[in-house]
């Protein structure tokens, strides 16, 4: 297994090395390093002097991708390209364009991401499992079939139309929590109710199809039919065999989300003033500060990367059968 | 997380039940500042700057005007906008110096002006905030200039450091930031402006930049002499300027020109701090009624009381009716009245406006989308709060902002710009047909006053009524201005060359563009509206939709032909905003800030005459001789000067909008006892909803567990039967 993790790992290089080059030519295809400046510099009184002193000092001043003025190997290392995404390999994100470290920032801000997200996740996971095994209990009755109508239902309606009513119901008329905030430590609980709340409603439709749909198709099995004929009572039978086999599909999907966890929800962290890694990239894409975004979008592939390896290591836990070569 | 985190949750639920809770349970700040008198405050988007040789953004001088004392600063409550003292002794009246060095008075003219000198004299006795770089140990050593990478290693914010220290504020603090407005490090928004101003800044900035290259880590700027800004003894400090120019007091009142001393950039320059995010951009030191003792930007900024600041009283006079609507209750008292101020991060508007509505933010604009909440419009057209807003005891205060946004069009442009007639014409009869009018009811909600000339309301120039009205767009009928008829407009566009829209010559229709940057559906909702207007005269309007880039891009090159542009004031004077038309000042090719390129020979000769004159009647004759050859060239059409709505909580006094000054937090004052009580009122927690969903889920269980029960009795008859078989 080792040498399959090696191998993986040598496989992220290229992968990154091309996510990088992505984000690179999609950034700069709409902002010039000239774009870039002005927008930090204000747009009072700035003359093309300070633009081109501001380029100098972040390291703008020199060709994106080829320099034909070098020589040599410096035709591609003396550029913007390679000397902004070089020192990524080693996580060294360097300083945002408003000259704050990355790094810093984003060990900061990874907490009250991963403060709403893993409460989020594990309340989730219980929740929709525990729905989906109901709704599968009672298959093709009612309930089964007012269920899965409130299930689409409820994954059809926008994530912000739940922030939003949430807000307003939790919040404003019901007055249980604060609206929006954050604080640090244990005083972080009263902020982190509702978005996790909230975010649980919003997902609780997605996920008990989703994990509706992996029951019924264990249930179907030979071996429930099995444990049916020893008389076993519905229950026993769900949550003894049913579910124990079913955890395969669930685990590995859990995995592979869970190294995304750092880098916090968007919209969420936005709505409720909570200071993550979300709301982080957005500024970030809002102020044209190229530093933040491939910093970020870095972190993001190799997060996922480290998710899909796990997800195969984590299959070879929970099916004994699955070997990695 | 965990455990604890689950146990935290369980006792909050608890405690609300039990009715233990001592204060509303969604308050959002912590227990036991329900008397203090704390400003809670919101900001949207993190401060960029708080260097005060960068800051620039209204965002930004939020907070560094409360902390950094420039000498000077504009009254509070006297109108018009005056300045006077803060740190210095008084304002100063400028030596003028002819280019032979031979003084000469301020009635000369102005071209004979060389020099002018201001030497300011600082009042003593006053002192910084505490603050780590200025500690010292038993020998006078100071405690925090050379750390070591151990010492660094127990630091991660400001307040990590043990010590703290003071010093008296010096007039070589105030030389000392004037250099550093052209340090190669520092990108000061300003360097190239003041560097046409400030005798040699231009060759200091040079100076250390080849310094810099030399590899020098830190430039201490007093081993640099500056001919422009030198210290004449510890109180008193010189600048001196190219030529005359008036307006250079007013940037004496902006953060710009504030004290920055030594120590304090020699201890940001070390290398250790700036890794973990410790730099003067970001850790403010002033001499001000505030200082900033937490920096979060991602979360919360929070103001405290300044322990060493000098003291000032509220002021004693104001202007006629601040007496009656009891603006000078606190005349004499000593300032700033609030101890600490809190600002939260908020991205949204939503959260805003709830939290204000609950009493937990002091203050709040007005939407668009909470403006029918809060204020309706008399059939009158007086603006006045809703009952709801009434029966909480919130004000509204309301002003027109010291702003002019405008559609101009780009005067290099073949069909719409230059200065023949019929393209005159053209604009002429566009300015009728654009109802301004109409766009500020639709669009703005009513808040703007529809443009007359260049010049914003309380602006020295700046006429009001009849007299104030532009002739070429409006009739005074009633009292009040009415748009000329669009027949007019037409009769315009004919004599333009471009009967029923369409050029006499080719007959083709007339196409014109407007680039924008504007998306969203309420943009395209202007975007429509904007087309109609055009399509009153039979001109056809095609929106250039581009991203802000191509849009700057389109300016500075002068190939947009229609755009949107606005322009907030630095300061109170009628230069500022006519400099916008001037033609050296064009945007393209000249990077300046007239970005419609406007050039003309006349208004260029008066603006010459009129940017260095005192303020008086002939000052006035020469500014509506420009005004009304802007009016007659039309570079800018359909503008309006935008009106700020601001609501106030009962708790919150002292408050007179003021557009120029940004350091008016110190006569500010809350009643935190009022405000506990109204938030206990608002924000009583309501549970029965909860109760009752409670109970119809239970109820709606009930089904599900007899069918539970059904199919479990189902499968043991099934099976005794078969097991009988």
């Amino acid at each position: 297994m080792t040498a399959y993790i090696v191998r993986r790992l040598l496989y992220a290089f290229p992968i990154l090395i091309g996510v990088n080059l992505l984000t690179f030519l999609l950034f700069f295809v709409i902002n010039t390093p000239d774009d870039m400046a002005r927008l930090h510099l204000g747009g009072k009184r700035v003359t093309q002097e300070a633009v081109d002193k501001w380029k100098a000092d972040h390291g703008y001043n020199k060709p994106l991708a080829i320099n034909l003025s070098a020589q040599g190997s410096g035709k591609l290392t003396e550029t913007i390209f390679f000397e902004k995404s070089l020192r990524l390999f080693f996580f060294d994100f360097g300083r945002a364009d408003d000259g704050r470290n990355i790094g810093a920032d984003i060990r900061q801000r990874m907490w009250p991401s991963l403060a709403i997200a893993i409460p989020g996740l594990l309340v989730g996971l219980f929740v929709n499992v525990t729905v989906a095994m109901l709704i599968a209990f009672f298959r093709a009755s009612y309930i089964d079939t007012w269920g899965v109508i409130v299930a689409v239902a409820m994954m059809s309606i926008s994530s912000l139309f739940y922030i939003i009513g949430g807000q307003f119901l939790f919040s404003k008329m019901l007055r249980l929590v604060p609206i929006s905030g954050y604080d640090g430590g244990l005083n972080a609980v009263k902020f982190l109710i509702l978005p996790v709340i909230i975010g649980l409603i919003a997902g609780v439709g997605t996920g008990t199809r989703w994990y509706r749909t992996i029951f019924l198709e264990e249930i179907g099995k030979d071996y429930v039919r099995t444990a049916r004929a020893k008389g076993l009572s519905e229950l026993t039978v769900l949550f003894g065999h049913v579910l124990r086999n079913a955890l395969v599909p669930i685990l590995t999907g859990v995995v592979v989300v869970i190294p995304l966890l750092f880098l916090g929800s968007l919209i969420t962290e936005s709505f409720f003033s909570i200071p993550g890694l979300g709301s982080y990239t957005i500024d970030a894409i809002n102020s044209q500060d190229f530093a933040i975004v491939r910093a970020m979008v870095f972190l993001g592939s190799f997060l996922y990367i480290i998710g899909l390896l796990l997800t195969d290591i984590s299959y070879t836990w929970v099916d004994p059968r699955v070997r990695l070569n | 997380m965990g455990r604890s985190f689950y146990f935290v949750v369980l006792l909050y639920f608890l405690s609300s039940l039990s009715g233990c809770s001592g204060s509303s349970l969604n308050n959002p700040y912590p227990k036991g500042d329900e008397a203090k008198t704390i400003l809670y405050s919101s900001f949207s988007q993190r401060p960029k700057h708080l260097d005060p040789a960068q800051s620039y953004s209204s965002n930004e001088i939020t907070f560094t005007g409360q902390i950094y004392e420039p000498p000077f600063q504009y009254h509070y409550l006297k109108r018009p906008y005056s300045l006077i003292p803060l740190t210095a002794e008084d304002v100063p009246s400028p030596l003028y110096f002819d280019k032979d060095g031979t003084e000469i008075t301020g009635a000369d003219p102005a071209e004979t002006v060389a020099l002018s000198v201001y030497t300011i004299k600082i009042k003593p006795g006053i002192r910084y905030q505490p603050h780590p770089s200025f500690a010292r140990d038993t020998e006078g050593k100071f405690l925090y200039h050379n750390l070591s990478d151990q010492a660094l290693e127990r630091i991660d914010t400001l307040s990590d450091f043990p010590k703290t220290g003071s010093r008296e504020l010096r007039a070589e603090d105030y030389v000392y930031q004037i250099k550093r407005l052209a340090h190669p490090r520092i990108h000061s928004p300003i360097y190239g402006f003041m560097s046409e101003y400030i005798v040699e800044l231009k060759d200091f900035g040079t100076q250390l930049r080849e310094a810099q290259k030399k590899g020098a880590a830190f430039l201490d700027l007093r081993d640099f002499p500056l001919a422009g800004a030198e210290v004449v003894d510890q109180y008193t400090y010189r600048i001196k300027i190219h030529g005359k120019y008036p307006q250079f007091l007013y940037w004496l009142a902006m953060p710009f020109f504030a004290p920055v001393p030594y120590e304090v950039d020699r201890f940001y320059a070390q290398a250790g701090l700036a890794e973990k995010n410790i730099t003067l951009d970001w850790y403010p030191v002033g001499t001000g009624p505030y200082m900033l003792t937490t920096n979060n930007p991602n979360l919360r900024m929070v103001l405290e009381r300044n322990p060493n600041f000098h003291g000032e009283q509220y002021p004693m006079e104001g202007e006629p009716g601040d007496r009656a609507a009891g603006m000078l209750e606190d005349a004499g008292k000593p300032l700033p009245f609030i101890e600490k101020v809190v600002y939260s991060l908020e991205k949204e508007d939503i959260p805003i406006w709830n939290k204000f509505l609950q009493g937990y933010y002091d203050s709040s604009g007005i939407s668009s989308d909470s403006f029918d909440q809060a204020v309706r419009i008399s059939e009158t057209g007086n603006t006045d709060l809703t009952e709801e807003m009434k029966s909480k005891g919130i004000r509204l205060l309301t002003s027109t902002a010291a702003s002019t946004y405008y559609m101009g069009f780009n005067m290099l442009d073949p069909v719409v710009g230059g200065g023949h007639p019929s393209a005159r014409k053209l604009r002429q009869a566009i300015a009728i047909a654009i109802d301004q009018e109409e766009s500020i009811s639709i669009f703005q909600n009513g808040r703007g006053m529809a443009m007359q000339g260049p010049l914003p309301p309380g602006i020295f120039g700046f006429k009001e009524g009849e007299a104030g009205i532009n002739r070429r767009v409006y009739d005074w009928i009633d009292g009040k201005p009415k748009r000329l008829p669009i027949t007019a407009a037409r009769q315009l566009l004919a004599e333009a060359g471009y009967p029923q829209g369409r050029d006499e010559k080719t007959g083709q229709p007339l196409i014109l563009h407007f680039d924008t940057t504007g998306t969203g559906p309420e943009a395209k909702a202007t975007f429509d509206w904007l087309r109609k207007q055009f399509e009153k005269i039979q001109v056809q309007l095609v929106i250039r939709n581009t991203d802000y880039n191509r849009f700057q891009d389109k300016m500075l090159k002068g190939t947009a032909q229609i755009f949107q542009w606005g322009w907030n004031a630095d300061y109170p004077d009628p230069e500022n905003f006519l400099f916008l038309l001037y033609g050296p000042n064009a945007k393209a090719g000249k990077n300046g800030e007239n970005a419609a390129n406007y050039s003309n020979k006349e208004f260029d000769t008066l603006f010459d005459r009129m940017k260095n004159m005192e303020n008086g009647p002939e000052r006035q004759r020469i500014i509506d001789q420009m005004v009304e050859v802007v009016r007659r060239d039309v570079p800018w059409v359909s503008g309006f000067h935008p009106q700020r709505f601001g609501l106030f909580h009962a708790w919150y006094g002292n408050i007179k909008p003021n557009l120029m000054a940004n350091n008016t937090l110190k006569y500010a004052k809350v009643d935190p006892h009022l405000r506990t009580q109204q938030q206990g009122q608002w924000n009583k927690a309501v549970w029965w909803p909860l109760w009752v969903g409670g109970m119809l889920l239970l109820l709606g269980t009930l089904p599900a567990i007899r069918s539970y029960r059904r199919k479990e009795r189902g499968i043991s008859e099934h099976s005794w039967q078969r097991n009988l078989q």
